[in-house]
Order: C-alpha cells, then sequence, then structure tokens
C-alpha cells in the first residue's frame, strides 16, 4: 500500500479518504506547431479545470456529465497517467505527483482502469492469458501462481469457460468477453481503487446488463472504491450511490444519486434528469431541453461555464465563478443558491 | 541452461521450450515475409541463390580469384574468351579467372549488403523507438541529428571518407551507419508516436509495465516489419555504394568485389578491346542484387500501405 496516511494538510483526519483532488486542473494546448500559432489556430483546451472532491473508502461515485467535458481526462489525471497542470491528487493521503519508483509499482497495483473500448484495451499479439499475466509480471507474482489467479479473476468476473479462452486472441472474442477479461486485469491484483471510463458504452446493448451487474457485485464483494464515468445518469443511478455532475471541465454538483435524480439543484442537472425518460424509443435521449449547442473547452464562457445555456441566468453569473455550496447532503455550484 | 533446468520443475521446462519456440514462431511471423507477391518471390530467390553462392565459394569457384594463372605450356592465360581453355566466363587481362572472382565477388556483396542493412535497421529502429517514445528533448536532439544526416550527400560523403580512411569495404559500412539511419529513424519514429497513444499501451502502463517492457512488448513489434523494409532497401544501396567506390578506385584492392571487378576491366580497357564477357557478369549481378531489394521492398510496402496495391 501507499505511504499510509500522511498527515493532512489541514490538520484533520483522513484515513477513511481513498482520494482527494485538489483544484485539480489539466490544461493541453492543441495546434501549438508554429503555423497553426500565426494564424492564430492555436488554443488552450481546458479539459479539466479546478476539480475538487474526495472519495471514500468504499465508495462507489459517477461521474457524469456530456461528451468532452472533461470526465475521462479526470479519470486519467487519478491514475497518475497524466500530470496535473495545476492542484494536487492525494491517493491514500499521499500527492501522487511524489509517487515514483517501487511506491509507484505499488500504486499500480492499487489503483486500476476500466477501459471504455474493449477491442484496443488489449494487445491484438498477445493472448487473454499473456495479457491477464502482464499485471501479474510486474508485480512479481511467481509464475507457478500466475495461472490459479487468471482463473480466480476470470471467475470473479463470471466469464464463461475461462479455461478455453485463455489461448484465444482477442480478435477471436466478442466485445463483451473482452470487456469481462479487461475487467479481470484490472481486478487480478486486488485493488483498492478502480476508475470505470464508460465500460459499457461501445457494447451491445444485450451484454451490457451483465457486464454492470459484475461491476456492481465485484465492487460489492472487494469492498472497491470506484469512479465509474459516464454520460448517461440511468447507468449511474444503477450503480453509483453517489454522483459527480461535471460540466466544461468543472463540477456543477455533487450528492447522493437518489437526492440529485430526484431533486436536482444545478440548472445543468435538471436539465440532465429531465433527458433521462427513455420510454419512448423515437425520442432521442442524447438531446438536453437546453438551448444551445454543445460546450466547447476552448472558448468557456466567463463566470459560470453554464451561463449561455442557463435559462436562469443573470448578470452576476458572468462575471463571479461559482463557489461550492454546501446544500444538506450536497454540493452544489451554482449563483442561484447563494443567499 | 543446465543451471536452470535443475530450479525448475520437470514439467515445466517443455512448456519453456514451447514457449521459446512459439515465441520465435512469432517473431518470423511478425516480420510478415512478404511471400504472396511473385515480384518478391523472385527476390528472395535471387538472394537465395547468391547467399549459396557466397557460403560454398570455395567448392563453386574452380581458382583462386586473385591467382595468376598459365596454361599447361606455362603461358600466361591472360585475355581468354569464355570457354577457351576450360574458363567459364574467361580471364582477365592479368590472367585471372572471371568466373572465379564473380563467385567471391558475392561474398563480399553479401557481406556488405547484410551488415549495412543490419547496421541501418538496428540503429534506425532504435533511434526511432526512443525518440518516438519518450519524446521531449532526446526527440528533439535526435530529429535534429537526423536532419543534419539528410543534409549530407551520402555518395560524396563516402568518397571522402573513403579517401581519409585505410581503403577497406567496411568503408561503406560505416558511412551507411553514420548516414542512412535517418530514412528508418524518422519512419519509425512516427509510427511508434501513433502505437503509443492506444488504448492497450496505456493499459500496460496501468497494470505497472515499465517503460522498456512497453516498449519491447507492446510497440516494437508493431514496427519490425518497417524495420525490415528499410534492411532490405540497405542492401541494395550498400552493394551499390561500394561497387561506386570501387569503381571510382577508392575501394579496397586486397578485396575481390563486383565493383573491384568493373575497375579492373575499366582500367585494362575492356571495354575498348570489346571484353564483354569481363564487365557484363559483374555488372549483371550487382543489378540483380539491387533489384531483388527493390522488389523485396515493393512486397513489404504492399503489407505496410496496402493502399499502394491500386
Ligand atoms: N491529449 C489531449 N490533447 C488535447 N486535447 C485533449 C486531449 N485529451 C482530451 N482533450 C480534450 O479535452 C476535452 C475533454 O476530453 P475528455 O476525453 O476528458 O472528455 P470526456 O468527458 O471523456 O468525453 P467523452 O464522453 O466523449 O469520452 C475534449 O475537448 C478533448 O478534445
Ligand atoms: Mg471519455
Amino acid at each position: 500500500m501507499v505511504g499510509v496516511t500522511a498527515p493532512a494538510i489541514d490538520g484533520q483526519d483522513h484515513r477513511d479518504e481513498v482520494v482527494r483532488a485538489e483544484g485539480v486542473a489539466k490544461h493541453y494546448q492543441v495546434g501549438s506547431n508554429l503555423i497553426a500559432t500565426l494564424r492564430g489556430r492555436s488554443a488552450l483546451v481546458k479539459a479539466v479545470d479546478g476539480v475538487s472532491f474526495t472519495l471514500k473508502r468504499g465508495e462507489s461515485v459517477g461521474l457524469l456529465g456530456e461528451s468532452g467535458c472533461g470526465k475521462t481526462t479526470m479519470g486519467r489525471l487519478l491514475l497518475k497517467l497524466v500530470p496535473p497542470t495545476s492542484g494536487s491528487i492525494l491517493f491514500e493521503g499521499r500527492d501522487t505527483a511524489t509517487i515514483d519508483g517501487a511506491d509507484l509499482r505499488a500504486f499500480r497495483r492499487s489503483a486500476q482502469l476500466i477501459f471504455q473500448n474493449p477491442f484496443e484495451a488489449l494487445n491484438p499479439r498477445l493472448t487473454i492469458r499473456q495479457s491477464l499475466a502482464e499485471p501479474l509480471e510486474n508485480a512479481g507474482v511467481p509464475r507457478a501462481e500466475r495461472l490459479g489467479l487468471i482463473e480466480e479473476a476470470l471467475e470473479l468476473v463470471r466469464s464463461p469457460s475461462p479455461a478455453e479462452i485463455l489461448e484465444r486472441y482477442p480478435h477471436q472474442m466478442s466485445g463483451g468477453q473482452l470487456q469481462r477479461i479487461v475487467m479481470a486485469r484490472a481486478l487480478i491484483l486486488q485493488p483498492t481503487f478502480v476508475v470505470a471510463d464508460e465500460p459499457v458504452s461501445m457494447l451491445d446493448v444485450s451484454v451490457r446488463a451483465g457486464i454492470l451487474n459484475v461491476f456492481r457485485d465485484v465492487r460489492e464483494r472487494l469492498g472497491l472504491t470506484a469512479i465509474y464515468i459516464s454520460h448517461d445518469l440511468a447507468l449511474v443511478r444503477y450503480v453509483c450511490e453517489r454522483t459527480i455532475v461535471m460540466y466544461l471541465g468543472r463540477v456543477v454538483e455533487d450528492g447522493p444519486t437518489e437526492e440529485v435524480v430526484h431533486e436536482p439543484l444545478h440548472p445543468y442537472s435538471k436539465a440532465l434528469v429531465t433527458a433521462v425518460p427513455v420510454p419512448h424509443p423515437d425520442q432521442s435521449h442524447e438531446a438536453l431541453p437546453i438551448h444551445g449547442g454543445a460546450p466547447d473547452a476552448r472558448n468557456p464562457p466567463s463566470g459560470c461555464r453554464f451561463r449561455d445555456r442557463c435559462p436562469h441566468a443573470f448578470e452576476r453569473c458572468a462575471v463571479e465563478e461559482p463557489k461550492p455550496i454546501q446544500q444538506g447532503n450536497r454540493t452544489v455550484y451554482c449563483h442561484l443558491f447563494d443567499s | 541452461m543446465p543451471s536452470e533446468t535443475a530450479t525448475t520443475t520437470q514439467a515445466a521446462y517443455p512448456s519453456r521450450l514451447n514457449a521459446f519456440v512459439s515465441g520465435l514462431w512469432r517473431i518470423v511471423r511478425s516480420i510478415h515475409l512478404p511471400l504472396s507477391d511473385p515480384f518478391a518471390m523472385i527476390g528472395i530467390i535471387i538472394y537465395l541463390v547468391f547467399f549459396l553462392v557466397a557460403v560454398f565459394a570455395n567448392q563453386i569457384a574452380p581458382h583462386d580469384p586473385t591467382e595468376i594463372l598459365f596454361t599447361e605450356s606455362y603461358d600466361l592465360a591472360a585475355d581468354r574468351l569464355p570457354g577457351e581453355d576450360g574458363f567459364v566466363l574467361g580471364t582477365t587481362s592479368l590472367g585471372r579467372d572471371i568466373f572465379s572472382q564473380l563467385v567471391y565477388g558475392s561474398q563480399s556483396a553479401l557481406l556488405i549488403g547484410l551488415t549495412a542493412a543490419a547496421v541501418v535497421a538496428v540503429i534506425g529502429t532504435i533511434v526511432g523507438l526512443i525518440s518516438g517514445y519518450f519524446g521531449g528533448v532526446v526527440d528533439m536532439m535526435l530529429m535534429r541529428l537526423a536532419d543534419i544526416a539528410f543534409g549530407i550527400p551520402f555518395l560524396p560523403f563516402v568518397i571522402v571518407l573513403a579517401a581519409f580512411m585505410e581503403p577497406s569495404i567496411w568503408n561503406v559500412v560505416f558511412a551507411m551507419a553514420l548516414i542512412l539511419w535517418r530514412d528508418t529513424g524518422r519512419v519509425v519514429r512516427s509510427q511508434v508516436l501513433s502505437l503509443r497513444t492506444r488504448a492497450y499501451v496505456e493499459a500496460a502502463r496501468v497494470s505497472g509495465s515499465s517503460n522498456l517492457k512497453i516498449v519491447f512488448r507492446h510497440i516494437a513489434p508493431n514496427i519490425l516489419p518497417l524495420s525490415f523494409l528499410y534492411g532490405s532497401i540497405a542492401i541494395g544501396w550498400a552493394i551499390l555504394t561500394e561497387a561506386s567506390i570501387s569503381f571510382l578506385g577508392f575501394g579496397d584492392p586486397e578485396t575481390i568485389s563486383w565493383g573491384y571487378m568493373l575497375q579492373d576491366a575499366y582500367a585494362s580497357q575492356a571495354l575498348s578491346t570489346g571484353a564483354y564477357y569481363w564487365f557484363i557478369p559483374p555488372g549483371v549481378c550487382i543489378v540483380l542484387v539491387v533489384v531483388a531489394g527493390f522488389f523485396i521492398s515493393r512486397g513489404y510496402e504492399e503489407i505496410l500501405f496496402p493502399k499502394l496495391k491500386e
């Protein structure tokens, strides 16, 4: 385990905290070559821009938001796959920026990622056995024990006929089977923290429920702390007791899923919730009942990011960035709630 | 590895051997020899023939290629026509057997071609992998070096190098090592840039794999065919360059090569005396290996970049 709870900066007891993000931002310079710069085409994409939250041990939290709002980037930041532009991420009390060497190997064992696209997450040249053995090799598990652990992990994700698929290659398998293997690889070293990045969005509707149930069961059985990334509120509601709603690189609302669903506070959450009723198959549930086009992370509006699409926007929204406001169990980032 | 068998169980040994064999097979398969392309096949057969000739040169060549030969009546056996006195391709004006020279010439051609190809492919691949995978300052420095290498004209560089160094066939290999890695390096780098963003590379990182392991296990196998393509191009280049250098008189007079034969023929006025049997065979051999290299690389390109087929 990584550095068992260093004393926290604010002197409080954070022992049950697994992850703590403090003002995390990730900016990308796009089109930064000479020609683009000369033509004024280079831009700063603020994929994630000042996000703070904490995850308690065993908690499962949905990260909800439209495409391009920075969910995947946030997940990659939490797993130390990209360094933050500013802000800090603490894992079990330790700043991930300072984790390296043997600690990094330990961190890689405890923090795992389930990929969005199982067809791309496995090396096509390696057999399933080789792919599943990779984390074991890296963790120094003796050769003789590997097969047993691989079979155990495959059983954990309820992969059908584990013995037969071991020598297969990814292209010989279906998306649902592959996603189970991707999950098995993530779980094989018994991590404490898992980020699942839209794990069913690339799969046939028919196999989604199976994968989601496995994820839910495993999470409970292993007591995982988990982040479930999705743009689909219904899925988040099925898997997570808490939801963080993101909009253009920012958190807009954070609280218990049922409360967010039944009584959304932030105007954007309201829009998401109203968009959910799926019973009418001809009604696209992507379209939000708010005006304005899809947001662009290149030129976010001043003040509140959502104000140009918000039906309640007033002068203050253009000039002042909303601060977190506590409303019962929830945190909302909106001037409407500032008394 | 007897020490390993002692520590592993008996059952583990054959499985390890299996793993080794299947690993080897994976590498061979990942090279993707363009066996289905008829032209590439011709190229491979030409290489194979020259390879066998070079390996069995001692058995095939009837004479020492540098030996001055005499007839039974102790006359100098100079300027014999093909077939005359049992000399298959005739003799030079100094009485050396042309066929034997041709056979031994394939030895130096093979030596130069293969080492140059290996050197170019290995250096270029390593540079491309490091540059593309790690990026940053290392990438910038290596790519500026490649720019410099691109700015140096190859043949004049080899001539200057050969003029300053001891005459040796290795000058050509050395020059190619200094210059021609640039093409391989550039192409491999751009391939690595796209490979390293693949999800399974990120998955390997999440699994705790080191950079070295990621490069060798997840990236390098995808660029081996490219390395081989550039290697096979380098074979022809090296042989052609060596011939040019030798023809211009900067070659190694101790080593029989096809370029040396051409230079010898040219200096002995073989062209004006019409001794075609002297300069055409080495010329044909050079053309054959260069064309073979071209055919093979075409076959590779069609595998690697299938759109060219149209
Ligand atoms: N490596 C990168 N370089 C430049 N821009 C990037 C990079 N990664 C992400 N972005 C940009 O950052 C923004 C957020 O991307 P991200 O992938 O985190 O969104 P997302 O919420 O996961 O969207 P989706 O639901 O489509 O997966 C997007 O505008 C994207 O174009
Ligand atoms: Mg995403």
